[in-house]
Parts: C-alpha cells; structure tokens; sequence
C-alpha cells in the first residue's frame, strides 16, 4: 500500500535534515530537490498518489491562507501602486454601480513615502517602540523565568499570577491601564498627589505616553516571554550546573556559559517572535492612545490602519503602500536576522 | 514600573550567587521579587474588579471597597446589548478555538511526521504570515468577505481569525508533535490504521498539553480581538465585544463603573479558558518555542 510507503516515518529524517540546513544551504537545497515533485506527469501522479494525505491534512491551512492572505497581498501590493481612494474605488450610491476610476501610479507612492518625513519619522518611533519592548520584556521575563526555575514555595501560584496579563483580553487590560493612567481620575495620579506630586499627563503628553504606551506593551508580554523561557530553562539538563559547579565556576559564569546558550534555541525564536509582534502591535497603539497625542506615538500599523479609515476620504493607495513596507521591513529583518543567527554556528 | 525593574535584577543577581544553598536573606529577596512582580501584573485587573464593585459615584475614589453593590453590573446588562454582543463574541471565539486547533493539529502534524512537497514552503508561509500588518490586510479581506457574502457573519470573523492564530498554532503544534517518539505511529500502522487513524486515535490524545496551549492561544486571540471585529461588523446585533465595547468607550466616555463591569464580565471566559489550560502551558510552549 502506498500508505506505508510515505508513512515512512520522518521524524528521523527530519531530525538529521535541520542540522544539515544550518550548517550550510547546499545541504539544505539538495533535501529539498531530493524531495520534490518530478516534472513527468508519471512521477506527478505517483506523488500524488504518496503524498495525499499529507496534502489533505495541510489543505485547509493552506486554502484559507491563500484565499485570506495570499489575495489581499496581491491586491494590497496592487493598490499600492494606484492612486485610489474613497473616491474612486468602485462603489454603490444607492442603486447605481459606480466603476473603479483610480488609475496606476507605479512607485509614486513609494516614493511619496520614503521621501517624506512622515514614514521615516513614524519608522523611527515604531523601531525605538520595538526595541524598546523587546528588550525590556525579554529581560524582565528572563529574570522571572530564573526565578521561578528555582525551588521556591508557592512556585506555582507566583506563576500563575505572573502568566494572568496574558489571559486577559486586551481591551480589557488595555482598559485598566486607561483608567490608572487617567490624568484627573487615575489611581497613578491620585497615589502621587497623596506623595505632593503634581499630576503626570500619561496620556496627553507625547513623551508620556511613549513610556505610557512601552509599560503597558512590556506589561502585556512578559507573560508570553516568561512561560517560553521558563520551558526553555526547564530543558537545560540539570548535570550541567552541578558539573560546573564541580569546576568551581561561579554563577554569573554559569549564568554566562550553562544558562545563555542552553536558552538560545527558545530565545531567539521568541526574539524574532516578539519583533515581529511588537513592530505589528496594532491593539495596545489603538485602544490606549489612538496614536495621539497629536501622531506622537502613532506606530505604521496603526497609520496604516488611519490611512483606510480614519481619515477623509480614506486612503487605500497610502495605507497599502504602509503595509507593503512594513512588510518589507518585516522580511528584511527576518532574512538578516537568520543570517546572523547562521554565521555565529547556530541551527535554527 | 521603573523601581520593579531595579528590584527584579538585584533580585535575579542574588539567586544566581546562591544556587543551591540559599539564605534568608536571598530568600526573602526572592520572594519579595516575585510579590513585586505579582502585585504590578494582578494589580490593573484586580483594580477594575474592585472599581466594578463600587456605586458609579465613587468609581473613581481610591478606596479598596466601598458599599459593595452590583448595580454597575445591572444598569450594564439592563441598558446594553451586553448579552447579545457576549453571546456572539463567545460564538466566533468559540468556533474559531475548536476550528483553529483542529487545523493547526493535521497541519502541525503533517509537517512533523510526513516529507511532502512543498513543506519547506509551507512553512516559511506559516512563518510570513505573521509578519503582514493588519492595515494591509483589512481592506482586501473586507472586499473578499463582502462578495462572498459574510460580511456581518460570524463565519466571516472565524475565517479571519483563524489566519491569525493557526500560523503560530501549527508551529507550536508541530514542536509539540516532533516530541513524541515515531514508534507510536509505527506502532498504529502495524495494528492497520490509516495515518489518519493513527494521528486520531493515538497521536491526538498524547499531544493534549499542545492542545490546551493552542486552543487557549486561539480563544484568547479571538475573544480579545478588534482591528477586523470592529470593521467587519456593524448593527449593534451583530456586534462581538470588542467592537460593542469601541462604541460603548466613546458613548460614555466617563462612565467608568459600567466599563469596569463590563471588562470583569468580558475577562470571565478568558479566565476559565486559562484555568483549564494554565497548568499545560509551560510543557505546551516548551516543544513550540523549541523547536518552532
């Protein structure tokens, strides 16, 4: 039966083909052609015919995700290179049928947006935000997650207190942090005036709301970052501290040499990750400040989502424009990032 | 949130110099950490859960607890949609959580167990997916559940959400999949079950801890969401509450009582979901963020 042909088990297979892709990409690309279809409609049909079930079994991820995504990027990058907008898009005034009357534009828009200030200056926010939240978070959770890797009583109660912000939905928390931060309502500001300490404007002021806006983000995802660390921790064999113990190492070294790399496969896909997430991170953006005061903490995404609608007449051809960039950015970095990761030996 | 940061560090700093041996002292930093830690996550939620509690005049005082009522909840349920909008909210996450972990499970386990062309690329897909914004997304998906007539439907949001959630589910999925042994598999195909008996009947249950993970990753991504839910849906019948709630913000922008009722109302599901699910989610993520 075919099926105990492809049922050839490959987790073996699977396990010997990462290490090899890391190491170097020929490796990798000759896995691959190894396994590809043929071009003869034979070896098609017997490919077919090995392979049908794995293929039913990714078929609705793959239809739903090329239906959903694949068309709107297609359409996204599309627009991108049109001047449309509320105006011109086909639309419906009562009973007539108005046509589409915007018109291709080629990379104007691109140019329109990697020239002007407003890209580049919400870029720099939006990279000084990710940053900024990534790091904090990553180091927050890192320490927690140490914490809470020890013998320490009521371990598993601590840890489900620390894991709550990640199961409260974030309307909701970002709600709560609305009305702390509520510069003549909020609990921050009553507790300083109790200190004799004027009210802080945490959501109007633009430098505020900045660290506003990078709290409540760092808030919301150390929980994500402690529970992948503390994994990651809980997979370090624990023979390698008491052996560098043994060698008379001392705990930062241990730290240093045990811990770090030990870590590394969790922590850099969580780096990429979060990055990715946070650069993205629409919901915190929009429900604490809209952007505002004035843009002062307007990420792309949420400009992006401005573009197409908030503002009159909606802008569609800008707003995929953002989006198209920001996705460019997104595989750029990703791309370098595998790079790096790859020259210092690592795997993944 | 600055003064936490610096007792956290001190505090790890000190645990790693006394590994084994610990003293008081190292102890009670420990602990106090950890107390600090807890108290800055719990404290946002557990406030709004106490400001629900209060009479809507005394909302926004600074007392813990005063004359405890339940009118905010009352005026909240009387005068609003709430119930509608919870009940389609817990419809989409619902369908969208049973929906998305089935998927990613065939799908992360497909790419674990089986080669097949096409699965490196399907995998970088899985990858990029979570890198498109959502600003570029939401027209083109706007017109596409337009023509297919699912606008204002739960269908349509279900469909959304799962391009969300299942890309990272069917990662973790597989990390999870990947840790247990081949045997099994061979072991299903001797007795003479198809490989998707096999994945069924045997595979399935083994990966429960994977399950609970995606399937809390997948309520709680749908429940909490609002770019699509709030553009996908109009008419206050069809509204999830996310996009209800937008509204309700806007309405009564210092009736902090009923909103604070509201979110405790909103983060009850969520909370159940993760009661169920807590205990397996450092196992879960272990295998997906390994090896994913």
């Amino acid at each position: 039966m075919a099926a105990a042909d492809t049922g050839r088990p490959v987790a073996t297979a699977a396990g010997g083909d990462t290490p090899a892709r890391g190491r170097s990409r020929a490796t990798g690309r000759e896995t691959t052609t190894g396994t590809a279809p043929g071009k003869a409609p034979g070896r098609l049909r017997r490919s077919f015919s090995t392979h049908w079930y794995a293929w039913t079994m990714v078929a609705p991820v793959v239809v739903v995700i090329g239906v959903i995504i694949g068309y709107p990027l297609v359409r996204g990058v599309y627009l991108s290179l049109t001047n449309a907008n509320e105006r011109n898009v086909e639309r419906s005034i009562g009973v007539n049928q108005l046509p589409a009357t915007y018109e291709f534009v080629g990379l104007d828009n691109y140019k329109d947006a990697l020239t002007g200030d407003q890209f580049l200056a919400t870029l720099g926010w939006t990279v000084l935000w990710t940053v900024a939240c990534v790091s904090i978070t990553f180091a927050l959770g890192l320490a927690l997650a140490n914490i809470l890797n020890r013998k320490i009583a009521g371990r598993a109660f601590y840890r489900m207190l620390l894991v709550l912000p990640w199961a409260v939905p974030g309307f909701v928390s970002v709600f709560a942090w609305r009305f702390l931060y509520n510069q003549d309502n909020g609990l921050l500001n009553k507790l300083l005036a109790g200190g004799g300490i004027d009210a802080v404007p945490w959501l109007n002021d633009p430098t505020w709301a900045k660290f506003a806006v990078i709290s409540v983000n760092v808030w919301l995802g150390i929980p994500f970052m402690m529970v992948a660390l503390l994994g990651g921790l809980q997979s370090i064999p624990g023979e390698l501290y008491e052996a560098a113990e043994m060698d008379g190492a001392s705990p930062w070294q241990r730290f240093r040499h045990i811990t770090m790399p030990g870590l590394r496969p969790v922590s850099t896909t969580v780096v990429l990750l979060s990055t990715i997430w946070t650069f993205n991170m629409f919901p915190v953006i929009f429900l604490l400040t809209r952007g505002g005061p004035g843009e002062a903490t307007q990420i792309l995404v949420t400009q992006a989502y401005k573009f197409s609608f908030e503002i009159s007449p909606r802008d569609f051809a800008q707003s995929s424009t953002w989006g198209v960039l920001i996705l460019v950015l997104l595989m750029l970095f990703a791309a370098v990032y595998r790079r790096v990761l790859r020259k210092q030996g690592d795997v993944w | 949130m600055s003064t936490s940061t610096s007792t956290l560090v001190t505090g790890q700093k000190a645990n790693v110099q006394l590994r084994e041996r610990r003293s008081p002292l190292a102890s009670f930093g420990l602990h106090a950490t950890l107390v600090v830690a807890s108290v800055v996550a719990v404290f946002p939620v557990l406030w709004v859960l106490l400001t629900s509690l209060k009479p809507a005049k005394y909302a926004t005082t600074t007392d813990f607890v005063r004359e405890t009522t339940f009118e905010n909840y009352t005026r909240l349920i009387g005068d609003t949609p709430f119930l509608t909008w919870f009940g389609n909210s817990l419809l989409i996450a619902g369908l969208s959580t049973v929906i998305g972990v089935f998927v990613s499970a065939t799908t992360g386990y497909a790419i674990s167990r089986f080669r097949f062309p096409g699965k490196r690329g399907l995998m970088w897909t899985l990858l990029i997916t979570q890198m498109f914004p959502v600003a570029v997304l939401i027209v083109p998906i706007y017109n596409i559940m337009a023509k297919l007539g699912l606008l204002n439907q739960p269908m349509g949001l279900v469909i959304t959400y799962l391009t969300i959630s299942v890309p990272f589910c069917a990662w973790m999925m597989k990390g999870f999949f990947d840790g247990i042994p081949q045997e099994i598999d061979e072991s299903g195909q001797v007795d003479g079950l198809t490989p998707f008996g096999t994945f069924w009947r045997l595979i399935l249950p083994l990966a429960k801890p994977g399950i609970a993970v995606t399937a809390f990753y997948s309520f709680i991504t749908a429940w909490g969401e609002v770019a699509y839910a709030s553009a996908f849906l109009v008419g206050d019948e069809n509204m999830t509450l996310a996009g209800g709630l937008q509204k309700f913000v806007n309405q009564y922008s210092s009736q902090w009582g009923p909103m604070a009722a509201a979110s405790v109302l909103i983060a009850i599901p969520a909370g159940v979901v993760f009661v169920f699910a807590q205990k397996h989610l450092v196992s879960g993520m272990t295998a997906g963020a390994t090896k994913g």
